[in-house]
């Protein structure tokens, strides 16, 4: 018993090391990081602006809900980017600097490992989203969003980052599979995700085999939700039709994320891609 | 089925004495050949390679570029799985046993791979976290380690980019030690340092050896390095090992004066002469 519990504790500080590591790292970065949330900022007020455009252009619409509704969209989209971001960067930046034989010979766990990269990718996140959020719907457009109700919008976001972490999980693997190519099929896997999610627009516009496939993306349920919250006022105990899907989708991904890095670990040591060159 | 094999190679292995049991130990590498469509190229990076190390002994395997040394190296840490044979790392599998075998290894490398916008102090902090290490425990322990291997404590908040190759080479060191090692692999710790950081970073696995219960395999191409550091030097050549014994035995066993003749005369080639199969094996091992 008592081993079992050095063991967990030894595990706990190791993930809390890849949470300080990537905190001294997003210290170090600061600058680039504010350039990057300018970029972030410029992406998002683009496709904001499209509803403005469309009553200029004579299309009725609410204005102030079809904003919102887009804002949503772009900032779950650049959450999303985030998180796959750190997530891919386990492998990536460690090969870059060289650090990543270290990193993969310490005897700290995948399953912690990750999970440390993951809560560290959700904080960040998360500071990120709402301050782009805030940024847009305040500073910029001067939205009103007389019901909305910001806590089970944020407790909706923080379930469905367990899916998107489970996911991300996945995905990181590709970088010691491809060091060339690999981060870039992140994106791929970003967008996919979200071209079925209804990002900007509702599911229902979309083919029928993609309305399938959205039925098991997590953020089709974390859009819904999100958006009930915001626009309609929605409380915690109303969005349990988005909450189970997402507590559900995240119980099978986060061990299907794992076992799926775990193979493609066992692949680049087979054949010596855990290394700084490729 | 009871497997005779490998109750004898456990029982050899957790006798008391034995650090590391390597035996028949292969690894090969697939490629793709550019000079054939679709083609494979296949190279042995290590070919039934065997030898045990005693625990707290220094052990040198010297070899060329592309001899199979950081193959070997990269074997024992577990971030490659061998293609034939075993290894065992004071009684534990370095394959079904990995994260035992990680829990006592530690290493330094030619290139000493920080994050190089991250200061000394940052760098072994989260390192020391992997191997569950409080922040508490190594608030007092890395000034220390880093005071021990000559590092000035006033650019111990420096980022790594700000310090000489020597200065790094240290920092790695003090990683190394900072998680108490049992197995401390050395994968030429020295190359490219200038002469004093050289003499620095040997005279501080001098002290290990003397002062720590670490058993040490040092990889490298420095003859000198080689006998003045290791009881036992190995000659590893295109991923067969030639010979494991002390530098005299080998000088005795070669008849020639100079450990380099020795090498000579156990390869048939020169020390430093590299053939152009050395440069493509050097891609893969």
């Amino acid at each position: 018993m008592r081993a079992l519990v050095s063991t967990m504790r030894a595990e706990l500080v190791g993930a809390g090391g890849v949470v300080e590591r990537n905190y001294y790292l997003t210290k170090r970065y600061i600058w680039w990081d504010v350039a990057w949330f300018v970029w972030t900022v410029a992406n998002t007020l683009t496709i904001v602006f499209i509803a403005k455009g469309i009553e200029a252009s004579g299309g009725t619409l609410d204005v102030n809900a079809t904003m919102t509704t887009l804002l949503i969209g772009a900032v779950v989209w650049a959450y999303l980017g985030i998180l796959f971001e750190f997530l891919m960067e386990t492998v990536a930046w460690e090969r870059w600097e060289g650090t990543i034989e270290y990193t993969f010979m310490a005897p700290l766990s995948r399953a912690m490992h990750l999970a440390g990269q993951g809560v560290f990718a959700i904080l960040y996140g998360l500071v990120r989203a709402t301050f782009l959020f805030c940024v847009c719907a305040f500073l910029f457009f001067n939205l009103e969003m007389p019901n909305a109700q910001y806590f089970p919008a944020f407790v909706v976001l923080l379930v469905a980052s367990i899916s998107f972490i489970g996911i991300g999980m996945m995905m990181s693997v590709l970088p010691l599979i491809s060091p060339e190519k690999g981060t870039q099929l992140g994106f791929v896997a970003q967008g996919t995700l979200l071209v079925v999610s209804g990002v900007y627009y509702p599911v229902s516009v979309l083919p029928e085999w993609m309305q399938w496939i959205a039925k098991i993306s997590p953020a089709t349920y974390a859009l819904d939700g999100i958006r009930g919250a915001i626009l309609d006022g929605e409380g915690l105990s109303s969005m349990w039709d988005d909450i189970w899907p997402l507590l559900v989708i995240g119980v099978v991904s986060v061990p299907l994320g794992l076992w799926v890095f775990a193979r493609g670990e066992q692949y680049a040591k087979k054949h010596g891609k855990l290394k700084r060159s490729g | 089925m009871f497997d005779v094999g490998e109750k004898v190679m456990e029982a050899v292995s957790t006798r008391r004495g034995v650090a590391v049991d390597v035996r028949e130990l292969r690894k090969e590498f697939r490629r793709k050949d550019v000079r054939r469509r679709g083609g494979k190229r296949t190279r042995v990076a290590l070919d039934g390679v065997s030898f045990t190390l005693e625990r707290g002994e220094t052990v040198a395997i010297l070899g060329q570029n592309g001899s199979g040394k950081s193959t070997l190296v990269r074997l024992l840490s577990t971030l490659l799985l061998p293609d034939g044979g075993s290894a065992v790392v004071f009684g534990h599998d370095v394959v079904s046993e990995s994260r035992a075998v990680r829990r006592l290894v530690n290493r330094v490398s030619v290139e000493a791979s920080f994050f190089k916008k991250m200061s000394a102090a940052e760098n072994l902090g989260y390192a020391a976290r992997y191997y569950g290490m409080t922040a508490r425990q190594t608030k007092d322990r890395i000034p220390a380690i880093l005071e021990r291997v000559g590092f000035p404590s006033d650019r111990r908040n420096e980022p790594m980019e700000n310090l000489s190759r020597g200065m790094q080479q240290k920092v790695a060191l003090a990683r190394a030690l900072l998680t108490s090692p049992v197995l401390l692999l050395l994968d030429e710790p020295t190359t490219g340092l200038d002469p004093r950081s050289k003499l620095e970073v040997q005279e501080f696995i001098r002290e290990i050896r003397s002062n720590h219960d670490s058993t040490i395999l040092l990889c490298t191409h420095d003859l000198d390095e080689a006998e003045a550091l290791a009881g036992r030097v190995g000659i590893l050549d295109r991923g067969r090992l030639l010979a494991l014994e002390p530098a005299d035995d080998l000088r005795r066993r070669y008849d020639t004066p100079t450990l380099e003749e020795a090498f000579f005369a156990a390869t048939g080639r020169e020390f430093e002469a590299e053939e152009d199969e050395d440069d493509d094996r050097e891609v893969f091992a």
